[in-house]
């Protein structure tokens, strides 16, 4: 690298540092201000003894990132009582993994604080060996440990049928985390119990107030991956996210991977629960609704620039995340024209099967207006859809599986907003 | 996929299932028959685990005004919680109302709801009669059966809701074989899709 070559690259992260910061006044403002008062070396604050060690760590106190509580599709702001979820802010978290204290939140009925000394998990039905089990006795039995998304169906209802303009990429696409989960094989418990080869579905149900059911289809897939988590992140499962234990079905959708989960029942057929039936099915155009659609879809979103940031002329690193519930993503394409033409982007981290992944590329705006978006490609060769191509499938009632390209239009001041194509 | 050796994962798919459940050190107790009872209140559309027990719906309407009222308003219509009333002809448009009359495939499904969830405040809390009573109100409301209905677990399973044909499962799950997936200690594997 020649000594211009470095200067001038030394002004693009300078440049995008400010960018970075603009853009994250709204939420970061301390931040923003304390370092952006250190115009030279000599105004850094001197080197001073810190805080006392403590019990455990705290986020700094010039980070500020909260969740953002939904009453429903746009319904934000509201009473925490008449809250349904709570959004992970994914514009500014950087690489691939969710602060477990980040982690978004879908609940029915409330979050119950178990006590794991009284609660216990039922497994029965389709068996030969019906066991009530412990926290201790799942923690005993051999477990594996899986990095993998979880996806609330409803990411992205923001966009079905119109676009608010203002909205962050936390409002459109904050219902989905990657974390790693710690816990016992569904396999494992089978053999434990005895499950007989007639049993093709299992019903999982919440201890939860609404005793949330979901009846899963034993597919090779799911009995080889599903398992029954205690640990996130190497801690106990927090309450939001279904202490003592719940189910992780890794690609499928949120809700069947029954939180505060107490009864495993083995069957030959699905029970039609409520949440299979009037929730979580995927209405058509032509008013029949898709049923047991688990699998999310290829999906990608750009997290910054995103929606609300302000960005100045000149280098930008675009970047955001992408992932399937097929499997691993192979490749991201980024456009800065509106999806006219596609350049491909850098997968940043560790690429896993069914978790999120970090991508990002280099680009450099020259103040006109633009539309950026993403495109992901799983390792099965799905692409994501346009947002034509998915409605012209589903139409637009569909309300859930929302997995289309994002767009972000930039206009000449630099602001960036949520558009519909 | 890559968590074990093809090699291995053929072994292990081709071992019968008593020699591999064998070797498992056991965990936890055997339930009791009444206690399994006591949890096991699931209802499929064939009225498997409907209980004995009937209401009417003129008791069902009693106990909707004492208990659900107040979250989904009078008559089902126009409280702060979903809307259960109404809706029909509505799927296909761009407004579409969903409501047990409108979108529900199975009526067994509405008494294993509310026996789980409802009323909100205190679930679990109406009996079997109970529970068949409001069943049997929601679905007069919905035109679905007379005002003078009294339903049971047989009459129960004996009703046709307007939108059971209204659900195409996932293509991937609409038969659903038996799997053959064993765990092992190294991981186990799935066909590539």
């Amino acid at each position: 690298m020649s000594d211009d070559t470095r200067a001038k690259s030394t002004d693009e992260r300078a440049v995008s540092r400010r960018n970075i910061l603009v853009a994250s006044v709204a939420l970061g403002g301390a931040a923003a201000a304390a370092r952006a008062g250190a115009e030279t070396l000599a105004d850094v604050p001197p080197r001073e003894p810190g805080a006392e060690l403590g019990a455990h760590s705290e986020r700094s106190g010039f980070v500020k990132l909260s969740r953002v509580p939904e009453a429903g599709p746009g319904v934000r702001n509201v009473d925490p009582a008449d809250a349904i979820n709570s959004k992970t802010p994914i514009g500014q978290l950087v690489g691939n993994l969710t602060p477990t204290d980040l982690h978004y939140e879908r609940s029915h009925s409330g979050v119950p604080d178990l006590d794991p000394a009284k609660h216990r998990l039922l497994v029965h039905g389709f068996v030969d060996r019906p066991r009530v089990l412990t926290l201790q006795d799942l923690m005993a039995m051999p477990s594996v440990s899986r990095t993998v998304f979880l996806e609330c169906t409803g990411n992205g209802w923001e966009n079905w049928k119109r676009a608010d303009p203002m909205v962050t990429v936390q409002n459109t696409h904050g219902l989905v985390s990657t974390n790693e989960w710690t816990g016992v094989p569904l396999a494992y418990l089978a053999e434990l119990v005895g499950r007989r080869s007639s049993s093709t579905w299992m019903l999982a149900e919440g201890d939860d107030a609404a005793g949330v059911a979901r009846s899963i289809p034993l597919t090779d897939e799911i009995m080889s991956e599903a398992f029954i988590a205690y640990g996130q992140n190497g801690e106990p499962i927090r309450p939001a996210h279904g202490y003592p234990m719940r189910l992780i079905v890794p690609g499928c959708e949120g809700n069947v991977n029954i939180k505060w989960l107490r009864r495993l029942k083995f069957g030959d057929q699905p029970w039609m629960t409520r949440w299979e039936t009037a929730r979580y099915t995927q209405l058509l155009a032509d008013g029949r609704a898709q049923q047991f659609q688990l699998h999310m879809d290829a999906n990608s979103v750009i997290t910054s620039p995103s929606g609300t940031m302000q960005i100045a002329r000149g280098y930008q690193r675009i970047t955001g995340l992408a992932w399937s519930g097929h499997g691993r993503i192979a490749r991201v394409d980024v456009s800065t024209d509106g999806g006219k033409s596609w350049r491909q982007a850098t997968l940043e981290g560790q690429v896993l099967p069914k978790a999120q992944t970090r991508f990002g590329c280099d680009w450099d705006w020259d103040g006109r207006p633009a539309r950026i978006l993403s495109r992901s490609t799983d390792e099965h060769g799905d692409v994501q859809p346009t947002r034509q191509q998915l409605i012209d499938r589903v139409g637009t009632n569909a309300l859930f599986h929302y997995n289309a390209q994002q767009t972000w239009a930039i206009d000449e001041s630099g602001r960036v907003t949520n558009v519909l194509v | 996929m890559s968590w074990f050796s093809n090699a291995t994962a053929a072994l292990l798919l081709a071992l019968p299932v008593a020699a591999v459940a064998g070797s498992h050190p056991d965990f936890g107790r055997a339930p009791s028959p009444a206690e399994q009872q006591l949890w096991d209140i699931d209802v499929r559309p064939d009225g498997q685990g409907l209980p004995p027990g009937s209401g009417t719906a003129a008791q069902g309407r009693e106990l909707f005004q004492t208990n659900c009222e107040g979250c989904h308003g009078v008559a089902g219509v126009g409280g702060p919680k979903d809307r259960l009333v109404g809706g029909k002809g509505s799927l296909a448009t761009d407004k579409p109302i969903k409501t047990i009359g409108s979108y529900w495939p199975y009526a067994t499904t509405l008494f294993d709801y509310i026996r789980r969830a409802m009323p909100y405040q205190a679930p679990g809390s109406l009996s079997a009669d109970e529970t068949y009573a409001v069943v049997a109100y929601l679905l007069n409301l919905n035109g679905i059966v007379p005002d003078t209905a009294r339903l049971d677990r047989a009459s129960l399973v004996a009703v046709r809701m307007p939108n059971r044909d209204g659900f195409i499962p996932d293509q991937e799950y609409r038969h659903v074989h038996p799997t053959k997936v064993r765990w092992a200690p190294h991981g186990v594997r799935y066909p590539a899709k």
